[in-house]
């Protein structure tokens, strides 16, 4: 067995204290989702510049490692991209708050022989495709949808989706069991389910991979991933019957629809939206904090969340994250000043 | 006494301790330290694994190892198809691997002249120090596609007849993992083998080259057939890697808990659903029924490295005995 040289070994461990206590700083961690990652670690650089005392560590280990580090106190505040369930929240002592911060969205991405237009799809015909129902891409329920495109024939069709449990696949079998009963009844909602049909694969990357190494393949991904990386993607029919591509303003355009029903916490599903251009495949991720906070470190999260309401949604769009709509930043910010401290 | 002695010979076992100086029993407490932690380490590691798992086992019991239902939403779950998927992949790479490792070896120590044997020697060990994501991604976009395209028709058309054969060809699934699993492993047989092959005394070579046999019929007699349980050892330690990898099997195994004997099918091994589903695991269950896995799996290894080491050391003992 090897063993490491003690030397390296304890001056690794001092750098690592020294450098978690940032002299003098307040210290303020949390952990949770992997997808809005990106952007929180750019607010909480850039935030170092605007308040020297504060000091925010964010580790991405995934929503569900967020919630249970959170619940048991381990963070200061967690993050998740559904929101957290009844049960989860029973399980906690004082009451938790959700604000959320940014919006995602889930792209369908295919690659079809010969195929460069736009494929559209309606909801039931996407269900049918991702529930084994539909096998060929010539499949009459497609090719009546998309007449200007030319189908191949014969061509089987491949159902990419991710195998980690995953906010993504949240967001997607959220859609999904909305707007298909059969859906709902045979395989829910969830991070991971049970799928009928398909291949599995870790992360955007695996789903990517599949999809453009399968001729016939059809998958889904975060909407930045498939904007960076100029995956093709399927055009959905919306609530209003409009043939929408997923792009940042259509899906913060699917949280402006879905303003009105909004419930007070902000616990709620946006997918299959209302809203002419709104993206019916999104939804919001938040950050978890506590109602009641000890009162330093409160007095800063409040600050940094306020301050990311603000000057944090306009660094969201050249990340590919789509900024809150303007009508919800006073919810969000009215609830944020909620917080009170002990 | 003990003084003059340790100035005279070789200081003996017993009087080490009470001659050391202030700095070197530090040294003797430290390193001696480290290695107690790393008992304790282990010994801490199953212990929080047992208590993490005992909820699944408890509620699963033994069926939770003979069950096919791995269902995240309805909290019921049985490891059956993933204990095929490890199984039944790692059997797919030690059948493509132990021929060509051993063949490896054989070439390099016996026939490979020297200026041959020691580049390729290298080359095949540095396999080893490739990371596994690296592999997973060669397989996902290099190797699945290839065999889609090329290997998996000729295979159907030409064994289409066999179970193992059935099936569309997807790329992913039982055969990429189990040809990625393959290549990761054959260094670790390969150099094993060598080193196998190396402690066998010239003296034997040469009796059976002496007695009229052709290169190959001394290579039968005198090198493989007095190796065979050392073969075995290097196998068994191939096979214990194969079992825990994750992360490149995750990559190209396809990922669902069935159990297909075509070898086109997707799968799911132990380890993946761990890289799969420990971080977003949300109910309680789920995360239990997890971290049994993760049990098993540490249970498998030791068992399997166990004996590796068992079956090594019976052959080195065997070695000195008739040398």
């Amino acid at each position: 067995m090897k063993t490491i040289s003690f030397v390296p070994f304890a001056v690794y461990t001092f750098v690592l204290l020294i450098s978690t206590q940032a002299v003098g700083a307040q210290l303020i961690s949390g952990a949770g989702a992997s997808f809005p990652y990106p952007l929180y670690s750019k607010w909480f650089s850039e935030y170092r510049h605007v308040d020297k005392s504060v000091k925010i560590n964010y580790q991405s280990i995934g929503s569900g490692g967020g919630i249970r580090q959170f619940l048991k106190g381990t963070t200061d505040f967690g993050a998740s991209d559904a929101p957290m369930k009844d049960k989860e929240l029973a399980k906690s002592k004082q009451p938790i708050l959700h604000i959320p911060t940014t919006m995602g969205a889930v792209a369908v991405t295919y690659n079809i022989p010969g195929v460069k237009t736009s494929l559209k799809l309606t909801p039931d015909v996407l269900a049918q495709i991702f529930m084994g129902k539909i096998k060929t891409w010539n499949d009459p329920a497609i090719a009546n949808l998309n007449p200007q495109v030319k189908l191949p024939e014969k061509q089987y069709i491949v159902v990419a989706r991710r195998s980690d449990g995953s906010g993504t696949t949240y967001i997607f079998t959220d859609y999904l069991s909305k707007i298909s009963s059969a859906w709902e009844e045979k395989i829910g909602t969830g991070k991971s389910v049970k799928w009928p049909t398909g291949l599995g694969a870790k992360g955007n990357e695996g789903v990517t991979g599949l999809v453009k190494n399968n001729p016939g393949a059809i998958g889904y991904v975060e909407l930045t991933y498939a904007l960076s990386n100029q995956l093709p993607v399927v055009a959905l029919k919306n609530k209003a019957g409009k043939f929408v591509v997923p792009s940042v303003s259509s899906v913060s355009a699917a949280a402006d629809g879905q303003l009105k029903e909004l419930p007070s916490d902000f616990r709620a599903s946006i997918t299959n939206a209302s809203g002419q251009n709104a993206y019916p495949v999104a939804a919001f991720t938040y950050l978890l904090v506590h109602q009641h906070m000890p009162k330093e470190k409160g007095q800063k999260l409040v600050q940094f969340l306020k301050w990311a309401m603000a000057d944090g949604q306009k660094m969201a769009p050249a990340l590919m994250y789509a900024p809150l709509p303007k009508s919800l930043i006073p919810k969000v910010m009215k609830k944020v000043e909620g917080i009170s401290f002990k | 006494m003990s003084q003059v002695a340790s100035t005279t010979e070789a200081i003996p076992q017993r009087s080490r301790r009470r001659d050391l100086h202030l700095a070197d029993r530090i040294f003797y407490r430290v390193v001696k330290g480290t290695a107690w932690g790393m008992m304790v380490l282990l010994l801490s590691m199953i212990v929080v694994i047992m208590t993490m798992a005992w909820p699944a086992l408890k509620e699963f019991g033994l069926r939770f190892f003979v069950t096919n239902d791995w269902d995240t939403l309805g909290d019921s779950f049985g490891a059956l198809a993933l204990i095929y998927g490890t199984v039944m992949s790692s059997i797919v790479a030690l059948v493509i691997s132990v021929p060509v490792s051993v063949g490896v070896a054989l070439f390099l120590n016996e026939l490979a002249p020297r200026w041959l044997s020691k580049p390729v020697g290298f080359l095949v060990e540095m396999l080893a120090a490739i990371p596994s994501i690296v592999y997973g991604l060669w397989g996902l976009y290099v190797l699945a596609p290839f065999l889609r395209s090329e290997v998996q028709p000729f295979l159907s058309e030409a064994f289409g007849f066999l179970p193992l054969f059935e099936g569309p060809p997807l790329g992913v699934g039982m055969l990429c993992a189990g040809v990625v699993l393959a290549i990761m492993i054959t260094p670790t047989i390969a150099s094993v083998c060598r080193e196998v092959f190396a402690a066998i005394p010239v003296a034997v070579r040469e009796a059976a080259l002496g007695l009229g046999a052709t290169r190959w019929e001394m290579l039968r007699i005198s090198v493989l057939r007095t190796s065979v349980s050392g073969v075995v050892g290097a196998v068994i330690l191939g096979l214990g890697r194969a079992f825990g990898e994750t992360m490149a099997v995750t990559m190209v195994i396809g990922n669902i808990e069935q159990i297909k004997l075509s070898l086109y099918e997707p799968a799911q091994t132990m380890a993946s659903i761990l890289a799969n589903q420990y971080a977003e695991a949300d109910s309680d269950l789920h995360l239990s029924a997890l971290t049994a896995i993760g049990f098993c799996l540490f249970v498998v290894s030791l068992v399997v490295n166990g004996s590796a080491r068992f079956v090594v050391s019976k052959f080195e003992k065997r070695e000195r005995g008739e040398v």
